[in-house]
């Protein structure tokens, strides 16, 4: 069941979109999240719908993959869309029972649920073909002028790369802590919301403890390997825009101005 | 290549509690190019005592040198870690990055190295492990062995002189032991790696070229594996195994046969034992 979550995962490939400059996909990452909101009509979710199939179709990361990304957060959409059906009013659609449905209702469900499912497509795919060092290296590159204000930029990048190194590990042992309290007797299935949150205790606890044994480690192995905080260091990929990467942000930036422009004219 | 002298080291004191020395008056020295096993059973300090090889931890008293740089000087530290390559027990905790070759790159980037070099480095790592084959791969998808052999990569990128594993092999399975051993042994005979290697492992010290036993963070033997291993009743008391060779051999001298006590190889035992019956 954990095994579903691909969230921050990595699946090397050599398309153009595993080739791109990673300061590249996050910021076309960015414009697409920015059109995506910036979208309010059935024309200019065709667009959105266009720019992440022609991205996925690049990638070849494969719809199966993208779809399992979305496993987690079903519930949280489907949520948001009956929220949204019940309280949003408008022209009368259909009444079942004691619910009117109306149009409007029905119109921004629909894009709510397109809007989530592709926010969340749209970014697994940057993880998808981007492995997490050149991800966090883009986005220190990216966030560097902070430095000049102290920031922790690379402190920042650094962490986000461990985390994303430890989810497949941290989401194994979770894995193995359920099978062998299952193997006790505990049980996660049944009972109230209280009795269940309670039955996480005795998994939370060894996952906390081993993974602050784990973070203990590590920081002696990262000393051992003469890490010293981002000062000095070089990288084993240097950045390096080329004309593809101004290609594909061209490319963005007019979907996104199209997009923009479309919403202006009510479309 | 290492000097002890007069070690002693203690962790600081917990509130309540006496700091014991958990080292006490280590005097060692360490050839290039040797390979030596370290063994003793648990909490007797040895990899306390790695620790403070790599400057991870400095001595309480006494001190180590790495080629001639004391641990003790903040500004020898950084290359006293480059010169004493560390690989821990489990591989998933000491892997930084989730590709393979990235991993591999991590320590060579800490140090600066222009971007070509590491390319050269890296690649001349994995193939010293025999992992070329999975540069690209996701490293927590490997087999226990090949993550350690990844680890190893990781430190011979830094072009240590030392390797020191502790307990390298203690979460893998006979095949993963196996793979990993070799590829130490290898990397031994072959470049003149100076290895360190911590162990429960009596099989895993045959080969070595020096055997130590600590105990209550001592050193209570000291000698190549010959001369270590016919002490039987010494290691038993140190609740320590010894090669089931020699404790054949043993066995077999008390029910009075008249044979040798250091044929540690299973061919050289089995030919002592022909010896004594013809
Ligand atoms: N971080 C620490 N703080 C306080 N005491 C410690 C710490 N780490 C180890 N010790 C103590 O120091 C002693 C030696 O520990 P060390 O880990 O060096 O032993 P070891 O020989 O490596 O044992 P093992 O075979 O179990 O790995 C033990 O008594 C242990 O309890
Ligand atoms: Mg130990």
């Amino acid at each position: 069941m954990l095994k579903d979550i691909t969230l921050g995962q990595f699946f090397p490939g050599n398309t153009l979109a595993h080739r791109l400059d990673p300061r590249t996909k996050l910021m076309v990452t960015v414009l697409y999240i920015v059109a995506l909101f910036c979208a309010k009509s059935f024309v200019s979710y065709g667009v959105m719908a266009l720019w992440l199939v022609t991205a996925v179709q690049v990638s070849k990361v494969g719809y199966k993959a993208l779809v399992k990304g979305l496993k987690p957060v079903w519930f949280i959409i489907v949520f948001t869309a009956v929220l949204n059906l019940i309280y949003i009013k408008g022209t009368p659609l259909v009444t079942i029972w004691k619910f009117t449905i109306y149009r409007e209702a029905v119109e921004t469900a629909v894009f709510m649920i397109l809007r989530i499912a592709m926010l969340i497509m749209g970014t697994f795919l940057l993880t998808y073909t981007t492995s997490p060092i050149r991800l966090t290296d883009g986005l220190e590159t990216l966030l560097s002028p902070l430095k000049k204000l102290h920031a922790p930029v690379h402190e920042l990048a650094m962490m986000m790369a461990i985390a994303l190194r430890f989810i497949p590990t941290l989401i194994e042992e979770t894995d193995k802590i359920m099978s062998a309290q299952k193997a006790r007797g505990a049980d996660f299935e049944s009972g109230g919301l209280l009795q269940r949150a309670k039955a996480l205790i005795p998994i939370l606890v060894p996952l906390f403890i081993s993974a602050f044994r784990r973070a203990d480690e590590l920081a002696t192995a990262m000393e051992c390997r003469c890490y010293s905080g981002g000062e000095g260091r070089t990288k084993l990929h240097v950045l390096r825009f080329a004309a593809k990467d101004y290609l594909v942000l061209a490319l963005a930036a007019v979907l996104t101005a199209a997009v923009i422009v479309l919403g202006r004219m009510g479309l | 290549m290492i000097e002890i002298k007069h070690l002693r080291y203690a962790y600081p004191a917990v509130e309540g509690q006496e700091p014991a020395a958990v080292l006490e008056d280590v005097d060692l020295h360490i050839e290039k190019g040797s390979f030596t096993a370290i063994l003793g059973h648990n909490g007797s300090g040895k990899s306390t005592l790695a620790k403070l090889l790599s400057a991870v931890l400095l001595p309480s008293g006494g001190e180590v040198l790495v080629d001639g740089l004391s641990t003790a000087e903040e500004k020898n530290i950084m290359e006293i870690r480059r010169r004493v390559g560390m690989v821990f027990q489990n591989p998933d905790n000491q892997i930084v990055a989730n590709v393979v070759e990235e991993d591999v790159a991590f320590a060579p980037e800490n140090l600066g190295v222009p971007a070509e070099e590491i390319r050269a480095r890296v690649d001349e790592a994995l193939a010293a492990v025999g992992m070329e084959a999975f540069r690209l791969h996701a490293p927590h998808l490997l087999s226990g062995g090949q993550k350690q052999r990844i680890a190893i990569a990781g430190v011979l990128a830094m072009q240590p002189e030392v390797l020191v594993l502790d307990e390298v092999t203690a979460m893998l399975d006979p095949e993963g032991r196996r793979e990993v051993l070799e590829t130490v042994h290898r990397l031994n005979r072959e470049r003149g790696m100076t290895v360190l290697l911590i162990t429960h492992h009596m099989s895993e010290v045959e080969k070595a070229d020096r055997v130590i036993v600590m105990e209550q963070g001592r050193v209570v033997m000291d000698g190549s594996p010959k001369e270590v291993f016919p002490r039987v009743e010494e290691l038993r008391r140190l609740s320590l195994d010894v090669p089931g060779t020699v404790d054949l051999l043993y066995e077999l001298r008390r029910i009075g046969w008249d044979v040798p006590l250091d044929a540690l190889g299973v061919d050289e035992c089995a030919d002592a034992i022909c010896k004594f019956l013809q």
